[in-house]
């Protein structure tokens, strides 16, 4: 018997929540079509999430494909079903692949396994970024080259950690619900060994009464801990973290049963979730809104 | 001996001709092992060795690459018993450059000289360094040969009220430990003499007398 999940249809970090929920207690090997006819918007986290998802399965599942027209297009335009046609059994209209023409595709879906994707990826960007960042977002040129850095360390954190590769994707977008503002948007997900697992393989480390996936993502996160015992590791996150406070940043990241947030002040998250639904890997997510009051006239 | 690193140039030829940025671990391991055997090919006993490390030409430079490259190259050259007794200078860095070199040397406690990064466009220090290291290091800096009675007439003028000899000169022999100042001999008057490490006239005297 096939599970049929419905894809929600408008499928973010918050709404990707329920179609885990509903796999939650799925085996790895039961049959799945995910129906995603009635989605009608994606983040770049909804849709390299659904990649991912995809990857955690030991049957490969099936994904009905969105109906309207514009989703199709849009979707194609990320890059997203060229990852599809190799995971999915896909169900429904394809687009024929065309170039990202749009201006908020800043980087398509691209996937990170290696130091040389990582290198492709700020190679790609750099450019584009600048441009976009400072006429879009008002986000200065200097910050630009920081936004950068920190999809660098990402998407780094991917090939050192995972265990498996991931995708990438950027984008900006108008974000009505919410703020009314544009922001850019990275996302960046693999299905590898998550945090905590990554963090157990730490060399003598001594266990601790507790823990679980929320305490490795505050030691990893908050207190920038690697497995590494290398005084120089756990920078990336740090700096992550230093260049979204400044311009307001949300950072979250989900990895295993939980999820954290550094969480600005236009943001209602809280910093902690548990007991989510389990997932392998781990799934992080950088916002950054327009600067209003900063923009050239 | 001066050694010029232009880190553009070294990451083409040590990882890929295609790449203009300084991103991820392995990359800058590769570039710092560059960097490594051109040093080691010194003679042990060549006698000092200036390291210009230049990312003029370096586009971005994410904080584990500037750990892999900067932190870590200094690190092994700062610690008792490094193969030579090299001192480095930072050139051509960018706001941001600093920003990851900053952060990759303060994990360690280490401090670089940054050529053309301070407040008029001259040298200062980058990473971990303690008020009175910093005031000294800038009065040697502006002194070009220094020792501590010139150090302390400087620092006076300035304004320090409480100027203490043998604090200036414990804090520059703790200088000269971390590879920021160069001692270059004694006189019977003034006591040792040190230049600042990215005086750039004066490090060319000392580094081609050796």
């Amino acid at each position: 018997m096939t599970v049929v999940i419905a894809v929600p249809p408008s499928l973010d970090d918050t709404t990707f929540e329920q179609v885990l929920d509903h796999l939650a207690p799925l085996a790895p090997d039961d049959k799945l079509l995910l129906d995603a006819r009635h989605t009608r918007w994606a983040s770049p986290y909804g849709l390299i999430a659904l990649l991912t998802l995809a990857q955690t399965r030991t049957a490969r599942p099936s994904l009905a494909t969105p109906e309207l027209e514009e989703t199709q297009s849009y979707w194609s335009r990320t890059g997203f079903y060229r990852y599809a046609e190799e995971l999915f059994d896909l169900r429904g209209p394809v687009p024929r692949a065309r170039p990202a023409g749009e201006s908020n595709v800043l980087l398509e879906i691209t996937p990170v396994a290696q130091s040389a994707d990582v290198h492709d990826v700020v190679e790609r960007i750099q450019a584009r970024s600048q441009q976009i960042l400072h006429s879009e977002l008002g986000i200065d040129a200097q910050a630009s080259v920081r936004f950068v850095m920190t999809l660098s360390e990402i998407c780094q954190n991917v090939v050192e950690h995972a265990g498996r590769g991931g995708w990438v994707a950027v984008q900006t977008y108008r974000w009505r619900q919410r703020l009314g503002r544009r922001v850019v948007q990275i996302a960046v997900c693999d299905a590898g060994i998550g945090f905590r697992r990554s963090l157990e393989s730490t060399p003598g480390r001594v266990a601790s009464d507790r823990w679980d996936d929320g305490t490795a993502l505050e030691e990893a996160v908050i207190r920038g801990v690697s497995r590494f015992r290398d005084r120089g590791r756990g920078q990336g996150l740090a700096g992550a973290r230093n260049f979204l406070g400044k311009w307001e940043g949300k950072l979250s990241v989900r990895s295993g049963t939980a999820r954290i947030a550094i969480v600005p002040p236009w943001d209602d998250d809280v910093p902690l979730r548990e007991e989510l639904a389990p997932f392998p890997g781990a799934q992080v997510q950088i916002t950054i809104p327009e600067r209003l009051a900063e923009r050239a006239p | 001996m001066i050694h010029h690193f232009d880190l553009g140039s070294v990451l083409r030829r040590s990882v890929s001709d295609l790449y203009t940025n300084l991103v991820t671990r392995s990359t800058g391991a590769a570039v710092r092992a560059e960097i490594e055997h051109e040093l080691a090919a010194q003679p042990l006993g060549a006698g000092r060795l200036l390291a210009i490390i230049d990312v003029t030409h370096v586009g971005l430079l994410d904080y584990s690459c500037a750990d892999e490259v900067v932190a870590k190259l200094l690190l092994r050259y700062a610690l008792p018993g490094a193969p030579h007794d090299a001192y480095f200078v930072l050139r051509g860095a960018q706001e941001a450059h600093v920003d990851a070199i900053e952060a990759a040397l303060a994990r360690y406690g280490l401090a670089l000289v940054a050529e053309g990064v301070g407040p008029a466009g001259d040298a200062r220090l980058l990473g971990a360094v303690p008020d009175d290291e910093r005031r000294v290091w800038d009065a040697a800096y502006r002194l070009g040969t220094a020792d501590v009675g010139r150090v302390a007439a400087y620092l006076a003028i300035e304004g320090e009220l409480a100027v203490n000899l043998d604090g200036i000169a414990r804090t520059l022999v703790a200088l000269s430990g971390r590879r920021l100042v160069i001692c270059v001999g004694a006189d019977a008057a003034a006591g040792e003499r040190y230049v600042a490490v990215g005086r750039a006239e004066c490090m060319l005297d000392i580094m081609t007398q050796h």
